[in-house]
This record gives structure tokens, C-alpha cells and sequence, in this order.
């Protein structure tokens, strides 16, 4: 094992060239994800440090710690920096890009330079936005709404959307270079049936990408063209209309969350399998509700909006909608669990990821169920509780799912193990502190607590929950830091981890860690279904201590 | 013990009491399928923990399974989806005969209006066990009227108007926030919602100054404004007679019919050339930018006055 | 996938210098064609998206404030609009017949084609300034002395716009003021829309200046011409997008004495 280890060493595309031209013009899928890795860490620290302002001035009811204005920027920033320059590019750049052309079978992706240059654009929008909040930063909240950010806003809105314009440029040409791969570049005898559901959901979230990211993109044009040349598009007093705004923007920005949340569905289908050593349970089902999803996603967005002044009928289809919405995403969490029965299951670091995820999405997902309900939306709209259920949903899923895979495939992805016993400790300290910082929120809520207050000096009773909140998030930040030092400790003093040591199916486990340049020495044949873990032997148990 | 580690607000409207049972369910549904999901994973976890000698038993899937747990949560779904459904309908569709009030949002306070003419700020005085409508607008960006003891909440929207009902039943005081971020003074645009029994109430009424209702204010400005040259009360003029308009369909000249609300009234004093009553003529100016959105408020407020009989007030009962 | 399973066993430097066109990734050169030409496909999907926000924008506002889009939608230059059009049709037909002629391996007959589409795109562009510049003169861009005033001049517009039947001095210019806004709003949009059709223009212009510069060298054959095909795509998908901006905004709403 350790020679084949050290010659494939030898070999691969970390060691393939060296020279930091290597790495910024290469073409190499796997050279790209690594940029990516290391652009939306750095992206995640910041906005992770706005949100750690948001809970420290929400420590007491006074607004103190920061001014007014430098909070709304704190939480607009802590969003907009979340949303558009981690979560959308998480896993779909990072884990998506180095996996999918070597879980299909093929040498890279379709298009290698499209696919650099969507992390130069996407650098060129991180760079901007970086600018923006060098230069003053922007309070418009996430969502931007008009006529606030056309007209009333003096801060960098002008900056901000066209930073964001970039990265969602570079998201579609992420998409269209996934759809074209997932369709032409699959390997002899990859039928679509025998491909991972990891595919499968990222094929789903391309499909997202591709059709609500232009709408986003042409929404944010106007709001700059507003903003610098007057037009009137959503402005009341030239005749615009405001709640343009918020269909437009909304068209892109719920298919977003699915955007954001498939790609970790699809991480949780390769590690509960693999960790149980048992076939998916309904593939197809899983498969096809990742499919239901992307397609009944684009049809809910009103549902932000049912105070919004819209029409009584509409609210009624959009609430309908939502519910048939939340179907495929309760399928998904069946099967997973019916995956773990009467399987031999092993409590590894990624495994406890894949059912924190689960459990933290369930609550997620029953939350949404208020908040889809006209009469409940009504009250709880605006309020933390809606805060809360996001984030079950963002963190508790598609962080722990982004977390749950870096772990999973971080032996592929550097040749090294992590050790194993902080990886077990990094995930249950995520787990507590997340559950302690949103699970108040939840009650917040539904109290009244409105979301974007800077002070509520006027409402003292709210303190100790807040406090509660604050002091979980500061628990979440060490879960979020532990791993990055093992981690970075493992890639030079972590064991070598062989091609397989989670013997798991899947064709990026069948080349050597890491892979070579062109991932296969030959192209495979493929002659198995997904998933067969009957076939495979069990992992050497990793032991605790490293 | 809960002063300071609250769990549930005051419910102090009708509204409140119905949304409360919706959310109970909701609360009782969720914990019980959460706690189902984590103590099966937990279980399975435990019972089917790798052991040497025993092998994972490989199950593909079950079409039967798959279709109770497709049917069974769509058919849970729809019955929460109906529930939810009827009690929005409630709350968007005021009664007949609630008093009305004027709101109008702006950076960053709350301003109303009362039919009796009363004016405050950041607080509202209501009597208790009165259907309340408010007919709310924005001088500038998006508000959102939200009162969570009440369990409603309505955005507040510049260039139009929203409306807003409740009924009060408990007398007390309550919070009133604004939801929809709104600029640098968001968490400041705070105030609160006075809840009185009728005796005390009306004595709040007569207890500020005399002044005049909101019609009344209304009245003054249209005549101010020369309105009446037009729009004449005893014979046909140039405009429309108003008398008994509020409520009733309207010919418009481009064929069109619509009905006129406080919308429409709003909308045809600002821009009247694009709601041209059929057989009038465009003649109307535009009162854009002339007027502000109280004196609009009091305006809309006098030619719903001119009906028989007139909107209630928040001092009358409930008929 | 139907490719010979042999190719990966051959070294990929034999691979390339065999055949340099086909990029290493790919097993044969019709695993490339296809990829490449979904790869457009889905981006011209995304382009669609992306006007059609704007489309859908203009449809509402057209509804809202119907008077002042007819009347300005009128003001547009019919026969320019026109020409362009005319420009534009011609300029995919010599699209489709250089991607013809490189089918039948026609070599002398690429480059021409492919200079007249460039030289009928500038014109196009060039047409679309000289319109740009009489907006300008006509006071008709959006907040640069902005003014709707040739817009109320015509008696078949003012009787649309409802101002024949104002006599009150004051109440003329309230609506004036108010047509002012309005068509501001059309212009506004007009801006938008053929300002990010000619911007797409300019980049189909940039990617046939190459097309036309690797045709010159020879690079294209009957059995690799990928490139071209799909630049082709594009430019089609721009020629489109024209044919439904020309009657929304200049045809829509002239009817015979109008």
C-alpha cells in the first residue's frame, strides 16, 4: 500500500508542475477547485467576522457596540458576502468541480478554459466587493430592495451589484460547463442511472444556475442603471413600481436556496452510503427528487411576499406551491434514513456531518411548513424566526454538508488523512454551537423580534435569548476554526491516505490519491450500478488516535 | 419567572388566538417529526454499528414505502395549506363597518390619522372589541406595519395603499415595530399600540384639544382646493358628483370598469388623466407633488364620508 | 457514450499531434462538436432569461402607461429601424452560407462571407449610433435634458395622450409634466434594450474578427468547423433578439392613420 502510495506520489496534479503560473493559468479541474477552496474560505472568514459584529452587538439590548449604520452594514454585508461568494459557489466550485468529471468517467470538464476563467470572474467580483466594503460597504440588506437601494441608500450599492453581477456570471458558466459535461463526457458504459447522486443534484442545481442567475443579473443592471442614470423603472414617484423588484428579485433568489442546499443533498448521498455500506435506499427516488425540486423551485418565489401587497388568489397558488415543494425535500430525508437501516454503520467524521445534516434540515424544512402557511407567514414574516429557519437550513444543511464532503474527499483531494479524533470533536462543537446560536432565534420569533433591529433597548425581555444566541455562535466559530488547522497540520503531517481508505464505490476512488492530470491512467469502462457496497471490502477501522 | 426568558407573546386580538392553534399544531408536528428522524437515525446508529462479523444487509428500495412517504406528507401538507389559506383570507378581508384609521410610514416614524381627527405619532389609541381598519401608505421607502401581540403585519408601500385589520380583546399596551428594513433609524421606528376600554377611550378622544375629524379636515381642503367648482353636490358639473361614489363600479372612458376604493380615489386625485370617468372630460389637474399624504388621506377620507352612511369611527361600536 | 474504448490507452502527446484541433479531454471529435454546441445551446438559454427580464418590463409598463408608449413608440425612426433590420437578416444569411462553405470545404468562399457578416454588423452599429445621435438632438435620452415636448405636437398624438381635451392652462402642463415622466419610462427601457443588444453586437463582431482570422489561416475543414458553427449560433441568437425588439418597439403601434 504505502509504495503504491509513494510512486503514485510521484505522480499527480499537485506535483504535475510547480510555479505559481502553473497555477493560475492552468486548465487542470482539479488545480481550479483548489483556487476556489482557497477564495471562498477567505470570503467565508469575512463574512463569518460580519456576523460575529451582528451577535456581539446584540448582546445587550442598547445598541452600543457598533452605530446604527455600521450595523446595517454589518448584516447586509454578512449576506450578501454568504449568499453570493460562499454558499452558491461552495460545493458546486469546490467539490463539484474537482469531482464531477472524475465521478463521470472523463479527463476534465468540458470546457477547462470557461471554467478558469469563471474563477477570474468570480475573483474579479470577490476583488470589487472587497473594494466596496474597503471603501464604506453597503446597508441595503441582502435583498436589495428598491426604492431604498435606488433612491434612499448613500452607501456602495452601485459597487455591490455589479460584484455581484460578476459572481453570478461566474456561477452560469459554472452550470453550463456541468450540464455539458453531465451530458457529453460521460465514460463508456456511465449511464445515467449509474451516476452518483452526487451528479444528480449538481446536475439539478446547473439547471438553476443556467435559468434564474441572468434574471438576477438583469435586475441588478437596472438597479444601477436607477441609481446612476434616474431611470424609473422601480421608483413610485416616476411612475416605477417597487414590487417589480421584489418578483424579479425573487425569481432568482428562492431558486438560489436550491442552488445552494442541492449540492449538499448530494454530498449526503455519498457519504450515508458509503459510512453504512449499503446501497442508496430508492435511488431513483433520491435522483428524481433533486429534478422535482429545481423545477417546482422556480415556481414559489412570491411566497416571500405574502405581505407585500400582493393579491389575495396569488398568495393562495404560491402557498400551495411552497407545500408541494417541501415533498421531494421530506423523500430525501426518508431514503437517507432508510439507507442507515440494517447497514454497518461507522461513526466517522463525515458520517456525523451526514446526520447532523439531516436532523438539522428536518427542523429546516418543518419550519418552512410555518412559514409556507398564509395565516402563520403573516406573523412570523420579517421576524427571526424566519432568520432561524434559513439558517437550519444554509448552515445546519449546506455548511455541514460542504463541511461533511471537504472531509470525505479531503484524502482524494490531498493524499492525506485529517486526524480522525479532532475531526469527530470539530463536528459535534459544530453541531452544539449551531443548534445554541438559531434554535432561540426560532422563539425570538415568533415574540415579535423583527429582523435588521440594531436596538431593542425598548424590548429588554428579549436579552436573555439573544444572549443564549451570541454565546453559541461564538462556540460555532471555534467548530469553524478547528478544522481549518487540522486540515492545514494534516497536509504535511497527516497519514497517507491511499486511493480508498473509505473503500468507497464511486470512480474518483478508483485512481490514486491524489489523481493524476488527466484523473484516469485509462479511460474506465463502467460495468456496475452506483453504489455497490456489496462488492467492496470493509475499511481498515481508522483508529482514534492518529 | 418568564419576565425575562419570554417563550410566548400576549395574544391580544381575534386573530391572534386562531394563528396561535395553526402554530401549535405546527410546533407539536414539527417536534414530533424531528424527534422521529433523529431517534431513528440515532437508533439505527446504535443497533447497526459495524461489528465484526456482521455485514450490511443490502436493500435497494420499496415502491410501497416510497409512495406512503410521497402521499402521506403532501396529504398533511394540503390540510395545513387549507388552514392557513382560511385564516389569511380573515385577515385580509376587513368587515364591514370597521372604523378606519390612516397610516402613514416614513424614515422613521409612524404617523396616524383618526376619523375623529386625532394626530399621533408612534402610538396608536384603540378602543377594545372594535373591528380596526387601517388604510396605510409610505412617504418614501417600503415599511411594514407589524404588531405582533396582534399577530398582524402589512407592508407599507409608497404610491399606494395597503390595508390592515384587526380586533383588539384585551385592553393593554403593545408593541407596534416596523418589519421591512427601512434605512439607519429601522429598530427606531418603534412605538406602541394602545388598547382601551370604549369609556376611556372616547375620553382620550375629547381629552386633547378640540379639533376637527379627519372628514371634516378633508372638507376643508376640498374647498380649499376648489374642488367643488367641479364636482358640484347639487346639480351634475364638470366632475363627477362624489355623493354615494365610494364602493360602486366606475365606467371609465377607455371602457373600462373598476371599483372605487381608496386606491382608485387615491390614484385619480394624483394622475386623473389615466382614469377618465366615462362622459367627463380630462380637465382634472394632477395634485402630484402639490399635496402630502395626510391631507391626500383626509381627502379620500371626506369622499368616503359623502356615503351613506358613512365609515365608522373607532369611537362608535360595532353595528 | 459511443467512442473506441482504445483511445485512452494512446499517449496523449501522439493523441494531439495526430489531431491538433481535438483538445485532450475529449475522445473524439464528435464528443467535442457535441459538447460544444449544447455548451451554446444553454448559453443562449441563459441570454433569453436575461432579455427576457427586461422584455417583461417593458410589457408591463407598455400596459400601465399604454398613451405615452404609443406615442413614443411612434417617434422612432421606422425607415432606420428598417434598414437594420434588413442589415441584420442579410448578415445571418452570410453567416449560415460561410458555415455552408465550410461544410462543402469551400475555403475561398469563408473569408468573404465572413467579412461581409463583420462589415454588415458595423453597419448595423454604425446605423444604430446615427439613431442614437438624433435621440440625442431630439432631447430624447433619459436625464440628459430630457424632453418629451416633439412628443405632444402631432394632433393624432395629442388627442392619445388626452391632451386635446384640456383647456385649463394649469392642467395641460400638469399633464404635460406627467407625459414627460411616462415617456421617460419608454426611453428608459429602449436605452436598456438595444444598448445590451448592440453590446452583444460588439462582442459578435469581436468573435468573428477571430472567426474570420482563423478562416484566413485555413483552420476550419469539412470535418472541424466547430468554432464557426457556434459563433454562428450566437450570432443568430443576437439577429433574433433584433426580430423581436424591432416590432415591439417601433412596429407595435402604427396602424394605418394613426
Amino acid at each position: 500500500m504505502a509504495t503504491t502510495a509513494v510512486s503514485a506520489e510521484s505522480k499527480n496534479y499537485l506535483n504535475a508542475e510547480y510555479g505559481i503560473r502553473s497555477w493560475l493559468l492552468t486548465t487542470d479541474h482539479k488545480r481550479i477547485a483548489i483556487l476556489y477552496l482557497i477564495s471562498i474560505t477567505l470570503m467565508f472568514f469575512i463574512g463569518g467576522y460580519f456576523a460575529l459584529l451582528i451577535r456581539l452587538e446584540l448582546l445587550t439590548p442598547a445598541g452600543d457596540l457598533l452605530t446604527a449604520d455600521m450595523y446595517n452594514k454589518a448584516f447586509s454585508m454578512h449576506g450578501q458576502i454568504m449568499v453570493f461568494f460562499f454558499l452558491v459557489p461552495s460545493i458546486p466550485a469546490v467539490l463539484g468541480n474537482f469531482l464531477i468529471p472524475m465521478m463521470v468517467g472523463a479527463k476534465d470538464l468540458a470546457f477547462p478554459r470557461i471554467n478558469l476563467l469563471s474563477w477570474y470572474v468570480y475573483i474579479g467580483g470577490a476583488a470589487m466587493y472587497i473594494w466596496c466594503v474597503i471603501t464604506g460597504g453597503v446597508d441595503t440588506g441582502w435583498t436589495f430592495y428598491t426604492p431604498y437601494s435606488s433612491l434612499f441608500s448613500n452607501t456602495h450599492v452601485v459597487e455591490a451589484c455589479l460584484a455581484i453581477f460578476f459572481a453570478g456570471f461566474s456561477s452560469i458558466l459554472t452550470g453550463l460547463n456541468f450540464v455539458v459535461t453531465v451530458h457529453r463526457m460521460r465514460a463508456p458504459g456511465m449511464t445515467w442511472t449509474r451516476l452518483p447522486l452526487f451528479v444528480w443534484s449538481h446536475y439539478a442545481t446547473s439547471i438553476v444556475m443556467l435559468l434564474g442567475t441572468p434574471v438576477i443579473a438583469i435586475t441588478l443592471v437596472l438597479v444601477i442603471l436607477e441609481r446612476t442614470l434616474n431611470l424609473g423603472i422601480f421608483d413610485p414617484s416616476r411612475g416605477g413600481d417597487p414590487v417589480l423588484f421584489q418578483h424579479l428579485f425573487w425569481f432568482y433568489s428562492h431558486p438560489a436556496v436550491y442552488i445552494m442546499i442541492l449540492p449538499s443533498m448530494g454530498v449526503i448521498s455519498e457519504i450515508v452510503p458509503c459510512f453504512s455500506r449499503k446501497r442508496v435506499f430508492g435511488y431513483t427516488f433520491v435522483a428524481m427528487a433533486s429534478i422535482a425540486i429545481a423545477v417546482i423551485g422556480f415556481l414559489v418565489w412570491a411566497h416571500h411576499m405574502f405581505v407585500a401587497g400582493i393579491s389575495l388568489y396569488s398568495a393562495l397558488v404560491f402557498s400551495f406551491l411552497s407545500y408541494l415543494v417541501a415533498v421531494p425535500s421530506a423523500i430525501k430525508v426518508f431514503n437517507w434514513t432508510a439507507t442507515m437501516y440494517k447497514g454497518s454503520v461507522s461513526f466517522s467524521t463525515p458520517m456525523l456531518y451526514a446526520m447532523g445534516f439531516i436532523g438539522l434540515f428536518t427542523m429546516g424544512g418543518l419550519t418552512g411548513l410555518f412559514l409556507a402557511c398564509l395565516g402563520v407567514d403573516v406573523h412570523v414574516h420579517d421576524t427571526y424566526f424566519v432568520i432561524a429557519h434559513f439558517h437550519y437550513i444554509m448552515v445546519g444543511g449546506a455548511v455541514l454538508g460542504y463541511l461533511g464532503g471537504i472531509h470525505l474527499w479531503w484524502p482524494k483531494i490531498s493524499g492525506r488523512l485529517y486526524p480522525e479524533a479532532w475531526g469527530r470533536l470539530a463536528a459535534i462543537i459544530v453541531f452544539i454551537g449551531f443548534n445554541l446560536t438559531f434554535f432561540p432565534q426560532f422563539i425570538l420569533g415568533y415574540l415579535g423580534m423583527p429582523r435588521r433591529y440594531w436596538d431593542y433597548s425598548h424590548m429588554p425581555e428579549w436579552q436573555a435569548l439573544n444572549v443564549l444566541s451570541t454565546a453559541g455562535a461564538s462556540i460555532l466559530a471555534v467548530g469553524y476554526l478547528l478544522p481549518l488547522a487540522y486540515l492545514l497540520w494534516s497536509l504535511r503531517y497527516g497519514k497517507i491516505a491511499g486511493d480508498n481508505p473509505w473503500m468507497a464505490t464511486g470512480l474518483e476512488w478508483k485512481t490514486s490519491s491524489p489523481p493524476p492530470t488527466f484523473n484516469f491512467e485509462q479511460t474506465p469502462e463502467v460495468t456496475w450500478e452506483a453504489y455497490e457496497y456489496e462488492k467492496m471490502p470493509l475499511p481498515e477501522e481508522v483508529t482514534l488516535e492518529r | 419567572m418568564f419576565d425575562n426568558f419570554p417563550l410566548w407573546p400576549t395574544a391580544a386580538s381575534s386573530h391572534a388566538v386562531t394563528e396561535d392553534w395553526v402554530y401549535i399544531f405546527l410546533v407539536v408536528l414539527s417536534a414530533v417529526m424531528s424527534l422521529l428522524i433523529f431517534l431513528t437515525i440515532v437508533v439505527f446508529g446504535m443497533k447497526y454499528r459495524r461489528r465484526h462479523g456482521r455485514e450490511a444487509q443490502q436493500i435497494e428500495g420499496s415502491t410501497i414505502l416510497e409512495v406512503a412517504w410521497t402521499v402521506a406528507p403532501l396529504g398533511v401538507f394540503l390540510g395545513i395549506f387549507a388552514w392557513g389559506a382560511v385564516l389569511y383570507f380573515d385577515e385580509r378581508t376587513p368587515p364591514a363597518g370597521a372604523a378606519e384609521i390612516y397610516v402613514v410610514g416614513k424614515q422613521w416614524m409612524w404617523k396616524l390619522q383618526h376619523m375623529e381627527g386625532v394626530r399621533e405619532i408612534n402610538q396608536l389609541h384603540i378602543p377594545v372589541d372594535r373591528d380596526i381598519k387601517l388604510i396605510m401608505t409610505s412617504q418614501d421607502v417600503i415599511h411594514s406595519f407589524f404588531i405582533p401581540e396582534f399577530r398582524v403585519k402589512q407592508d407599507v408601500l409608497p404610491g399606494r395603499y395597503t390595508t390592515l385589520w384587526f380586533h383588539a380583546t384585551k385592553p393593554g399596551i403593545y408593541h407596534l415595530f416596523c418589519a421591512q428594513f427601512c434605512g439607519t433609524q429601522h429598530s427606531g421606528m418603534i412605538g406602541e399600540v394602545v388598547v382601551m376600554n370604549a369609556s376611556e377611550y372616547q375620553a382620550w378622544l375629547t381629552g386633547g384639544a378640540p379639533v376637527g375629524s379627519l372628514a371634516q379636515d378633508g372638507q376643508t381642503m376640498f374647498l380649499q382646493l376648489g374642488c367643488q367648482t367641479c364636482h358640484r353636490f347639487d346639480v351634475q358639473g364638470r366632475g363627477p358628483n362624489l355623493v354615494g361614489i365610494f364602493g360602486k363600479p366606475v365606467q371609465l372612458e377607455d371602457g373600462r370598469v373598476v371599483t372605487a376604493d381608496e386606491n382608485y380615489i387615491r390614484q385619480h386625485i394624483l394622475t386623473p388623466g389615466r382614469t377618465i370617468v366615462s362622459g367627463f372630460r380630462n380637465i382634472m389637474p394632477s395634485w402630484q407633488g402639490q399635496i402630502t399624504e395626510e391631507q391626500l388621506n383626509s381627502l379620500v377620507a371626506y369622499i368616503k364620508s359623502l356615503n351613506p352612511p358613512p365609515a365608522g369611527a373607532a369611537g362608535v361600536p360595532n353595528p | 457514450m459511443s467512442d473506441s474504448p482504445a483511445i485512452g490507452e494512446t499517449p496523449l502527446a501522439i493523441e494531439h499531434e495526430a489531431r491538433p484541433e481535438l483538445r485532450h479531454h475529449f475522445s473524439d471529435e464528435q464528443q467535442q462538436r457535441n459538447a460544444a454546441s449544447l455548451g451554446m445551446w444553454l448559453f443562449l438559454g441563459t441570454e433569453v432569461m436575461f432579455f427576457g427580464g427586461m422584455f417583461c418590463g417593458y410589457l408591463v409598463y407598455r400596459r400601465i402607461y399604454f398613451p405615452e408608449f404609443a406615442v413614443s413608440s411612434r417617434s422612432l425612426d421606422l425607415v432606420v429601424g428598417t434598414l437594420n433590420t434588413a442589415v441584420l437578416i442579410c448578415s445571418s444569411l452570410t453567416v449560415a452560407m460561410s458555415v455552408r462553405a465550410a461544410q462543402t470545404g469551400n475555403r475561398k468562399l469563408q473569408v468573404p462571407l465572413l467579412l461581409a457578416t463583420i462589415f454588415f454588423g458595423l453597419v448595423f452599429l454604425g446605423v444604430k449610433g446615427y439613431e442614437w445621435n438624433n435621440k440625442y438632438k431630439e432631447h430624447h435620452i433619459p436625464t440628459f435634458d430630457f424632453s418629451a415636448r416633439d412628443l405632444m405636437e402631432k394632433a393624432g398624438d395629442r388627442h392619445v395622450l388626452g391632451l386635446d381635451r384640456i383647456s385649463d392652462s394649469g392642467q395641460l402642463q400638469a399633464r404635460e409634466a406627467e407625459v414627460q415622466r411616462h415617456s421617460q419610462v419608454f426611453f428608459s427601457l429602449y436605452f436598456a434594450l438595444t444598448g445590451m443588444h448592440a453590446l452583444h453586437m460588439v462582442v459578435g463582431v469581436g468573435i468573428f474578427s477571430v472567426i474570420t482570422w482563423m478562416a484566413w489561416k485555413g483552420a476550419f475543414t469539412p470535418e472541424y468547423h466547430t468554432p464557426l458553427e457556434i459563433a454562428g449560433l450566437y450570432w443568430h441568437f443576437v439577429d433574433i433578439v433584433w426580430i423581436y425588439l424591432f416590432p415591439l418597439l417601433y412596429l407595435i403601434d402604427r396602424r394605418p392613420g394613426a
